[in-house]
């Protein structure tokens, strides 16, 4: 298999090399280094011209500056890279890429996990509900994202989610009419009911309490003057506590298995005495000076680690089932612990004077010149998030949903799982560990060059959203006529593809027995 | 349940197996290949008023402003400015019903831009422009994909070995990448241009699938017949193959159709595409974002003609997908269950028949 595996990998460095010299030669043929001369009617343009000519050395044959160009790149190789530079500016690229490549990465990163997150959800329940009217509203929705300019969307969403939300939110006193809540309760209920089973009663009875639970909720919000004060508060965090606790409970292990429902509920308990306590730590945190994202990380896992040990604390002879889905509790738990405790700064940073009220940013990666600590920092990065990150997942959801939705479908009519119903197997039993698994195979080979293809840049996105990242670059250097950034940019664009092909292989090989390569 | 040493009698081990047969059975009973696909497309509602929109779209487009020097029965042209009238917000009223002000379409239904020109007459324009690329970019690439993916698949050794190192040279970077690249070079040559350059990018994903698909014909009784019967590879690919892998070419076709609207739209926003005097939706879009906030009409429009075209190509898309593949056919409901039990039961005879 390592034999293949090198195969592939030289195989495609070579193809790599040889698109190389054929996008060198097109990137030459497209772009125009001259073109603001040519319209210049200052009287030494002839002068001016040849100077540029001589600098960018574009009387020589194109081939012999690609050998130039790819002898600097090569450097790379040995620490030693040069990928040329900005002609303009003077620019190395390679100081270019390290901030653009940072900037894509926090881009991407968060809208692809949530998007994998979204989107196989919503596609296996689909898949769960064939031919619902859930599943028509689905398929119609991702054909709808599907068909979405993002260039449109950007700009729509500019309008109504920032503009319009900031000026929702800089009301004296923001809250939803009866009209709005009523309208959202009778959504979120038939949303809901639509994506259960069962009899039509028992539908009815679900949307009925999602509805009423929607309506409580957004009341209980409006009340507390959420909208304008944002924070959970410790009634909130304690039912959501105890709400993620049963659904991780119902996915991982059933309810009947008592043992892991009270270590969840043990882990959502401790998540509730925790809140106050942990805001003391934060604040000493803080003035000690440690507060980070380091220190943030750490006690998540630490928390994680609390958690499988109150699992295992539980005992029983599965309790490694109970640790797991304790550890899988705490996830949420501390989320909601976070982003509580970031809430509580939302004033201080709506009304610094770098934002005026109007949190939610259209443009760039953050404010400039923001002064604050982390919280008011986290704050910004996620206010500048919101809008980008939002039309990453409208694209990569659809496609992301009818992948789960079609290799649930087709796992659903196996042999095996009729083997595992007839043998009595609860329906959690046989969709989550017989069916589920199975269906995210496919998945796991075309994540990894989803994920690695946006490391590439979400170029409308970051071009629509100002973000400097890599597709940025791409656009700029190329309507700039830049030569150099552009090489750099499909160089490791190239690169990136390549690897993100072998390891989709390896994943898969590694996953599924069934799949021998042959050396 | 049941002992083994229980004689079987009317108990049927695989009984749902058997009913979910006799239900396929009788939708396709006594029709060809072409029947049933056909059938099966035109029950295909999302399908049907996707070709339904699709053909309004196109014949609005064409017919108005007229095309290929043929003038339309629209009064104004998209390129020539005029008078702006009642600062150029659109004539277009909804009916007293939806809350108009009565049904009117006025001078100037999508309204007009700062110099005056007609909006609807762009966007007229606009759409006429992305129908001919998705039109050129599909059948290049359809035509260059079924080419490379047949030889490949069909002669397989050291020119598959070849013709796939080849693909790849173009999978390598994301499609948007090497159009930005391509259509900065062929955008000023004109529309026709870019597309043909793009046809020449967008045809990887259906070699491979081609090519998969010919690995699996190349082995079939059929072709050996033909081989033997003294048909040279040519005739064989093109009279017993492509037939046999004409769903897949025609389904993948249909979805890269509303790829390619949205890909020249994109490209035409960014500055690397179709470039004034012609007019493509994206730089429409592009021009105007940033007068979302005086005059929204500007931006509304191209966009939503966008969503039209590549929304009704990818539910046909998804039509043809159904009716070529049946693999995520519909589960049949308890109730098509219990007739065709009856029907079983009615015409036991019939029925063990059609089990052979």
């Amino acid at each position: 298999m390592i034999v293949f595996f090198v195969k592939r990998l030289v195989m495609s460095l070579v193809v790599v090399l040889i698109s190389t010299v054929v996008m060198y030669v097109l990137v030459d043929r497209s772009i125009d280094p001259l073109y603001d001369l040519r319209t210049s009617t200052a009287p030494n343009k002839a002068d001016q011209i040849r100077r540029r000519v001589e600098a960018l050395r574009l009387d020589e044959p194109v081939i012999l500056r690609y050998l130039s160009w790819l002898k600097g790149a090569s450097g790379c190789l040995y620490g030693n890279c040069d990928l040329g530079e900005n002609w303009k500016t003077h620019q190395a690229v390679t100081s270019l890429l390290s901030g653009a490549i940072g900037t894509t990465i926090q881009l991407v990163g968060l809208a692809t996990l949530l998007a994998i997150l979204l989107g196989v959800l919503v596609g296996l329940l689909s898949a769960l509900r064939q031919y619902s009217g859930f599943d028509y509203a689905i398929t119609f929705l991702s054909f709808l994202l599907y068909s979405l300019p993002v260039f449109w969307v950007a700009v729509l969403a500019k309008v109504f989610l920032a503009i319009r939300f900031n000026d929702f939110l800089g009301d004296v006193d923001p809250r939803f009419s009866i009209a709005t809540i009523l309208v959202s309760a009778v959504v979120v209920g038939i949303t809901l009911s639509s994506a259960t089973a069962g009899r039509l009663s028992v539908r009815v009875r679900n949307c009925v309490i999602a509805a009423a639970a929607t309506a409580v909720l957004i009341a209980y919000l409006n009340l507390t003057g959420f909208f304008k004060t944002p924070s959970f508060g410790i009634v909130l965090i304690a039912l959501m506590s105890v709400g993620w606790a049963f659904v991780i409970t119902l996915l991982s292990t059933g309810l009947r298995n008592r043992k892991a429902l009270y270590s969840a509920l043990s882990v959502a308990a401790l998540g509730a005495v925790l809140w106050l306590p942990l805001l003391y730590f934060w604040a000493y945190a803080r003035d000690a000076g440690i507060l980070g994202w380091p220190l943030v990380l750490g006690m998540f896992v630490l928390g994680l680690v609390v958690s499988a040990a109150i699992g295992l604390a539980w005992g029983g002879p599965d309790r490694t089932r109970s640790a797991r889905t304790a550890a899988l509790t705490a996830v949420p738990v501390s989320a909601t612990l976070f982003i509580d405790r970031v809430l509580q700064s939302w004033d201080d940073y709506n009304a610094n004077e770098l934002i005026k009220n109007r949190p939610i940013a259209t443009l760039g990666r953050s404010t400039p010149n923001l002064a604050g600590d982390f919280w008011i920092q986290t704050i910004d990065t996620i206010t500048h998030l919101a809008l980008p990150t939002a039309c990453l997942i409208l694209i990569s959801f659809a496609s992301y949903t009818r992948y789960t939705r079609a290799s649930m479908l087709e796992v659903m009519n196996q042999d095996y799982i009729r083997t595992a119903r007839s043998k009595g197997l609860t329906e959690r039993t046989v969709i989550m560990r017989h069916a589920f698994r199975n269906a995210l195979l496919p998945l796991a080979s075309i994540v990894p060059i989803d994920i690695i293809t946006l490391l590439g840049g979400a170029i409308i996105t970051e071009t629509v959203f100002g973000w400097f990242g890599m597709g940025r670059l791409f656009v700029d250097s190329l309507g700039g006529n830049q030569q150099d950034p552009v090489m750099a940019y499909i160089v490791i664009v190239g690169i990136l593809a390549v690897i993100a092909n072998l390891v989709a292989d390896l994943i898969y090989a590694v996953l599924d027995p069934r799949i021998r390569v042959a050396a | 349940m049941s002992t083994p040493l229980e004689p079987a009698g009317h108990f049927d081990p695989t009984g749902g197996e058997t009913l979910e047969n006799a239900i396929e059975l009788k939708d396709v009973e006594g029709l060809s290949q072409g029947q049933i696909v056909r059938r099966r497309f035109l029950r295909h509602r999302g399908a049907i008023i996707g070709l339904g929109v699709i053909a309004l779209v196109a014949i609005l487009a064409y017919t108005s402003i007229g095309a290929g020097g043929i003038p339309g029965w629209w009064k104004f042209d998209p390129v020539t400015p005029g008078k702006v009238e009642n600062s150029g917000s659109p004539s277009l009223a909804l009916p007293g019903w939806l809350g108009g002000s009565g049904f009117a379409i006025g001078d100037h239904p999508f309204g007009q831009d700062e110099i005056g020109r007609d909006i609807f007459a762009r966007v007229m324009k606009g759409t006429q422009t992305s129908l001919n690329v998705m039109v050129v970019i599909s059948v290049l690439a359809a035509l260059i994909g079924m080419a490379v993916g047949a030889v490949s698949g069909y002669f397989r050794g050291g020119i598959d070995q070849f013709l796939m190192r080849f693909t790849d040279l173009f999978i390598t970077f994301p499609v948007i990448v090497i159009g930005a690249v391509l259509g900065k070079l062929a955008g000023s040559a004109g529309a026709f241009w870019l597309a043909v350059a793009l046809g020449c990018i967008s045809w990887t994903t259906l070699a491979r699938l081609v090519r998969g698909e010919f690995l699996s014909l190349r082995e079939r009784e059929f072709v050996d017949a033909a081989k033997a019967a003294g048909a040279s590879s040519f005739r064989i690919i093109r009279k017993h193959m492509i037939p046999n892998a004409i769903g897949v070419i025609i389904v993948n076709t249909t979805l890269l159709a509303s790829q390619a609207v949205l890909l020249e739209t994109a490209l035409s926003y960014l500055g690397f595409g179709i470039k004034s005097p012609d007019v493509s939706l994206g730089t429409m879009i592009s021009e105007y974002q940033s007068a979302f906030s005086t005059r929204p009409w500007l931006f509304w429009w191209p966009g939503l003609f966008i969503i039209l075209i590549a929304l009704s190509v990818n539910f046909i898309g998804d039509g043809l997908r159904d009716a070529f593949d049946p693999r995520q056919k519909r589960v049949p409901s308890q109730r098509q269950m219990d007739k065709a039990a009856q029907r079983q039961k009615n015409a036991p005879v019939a029925a063990a028949g059609d089990e052979q």
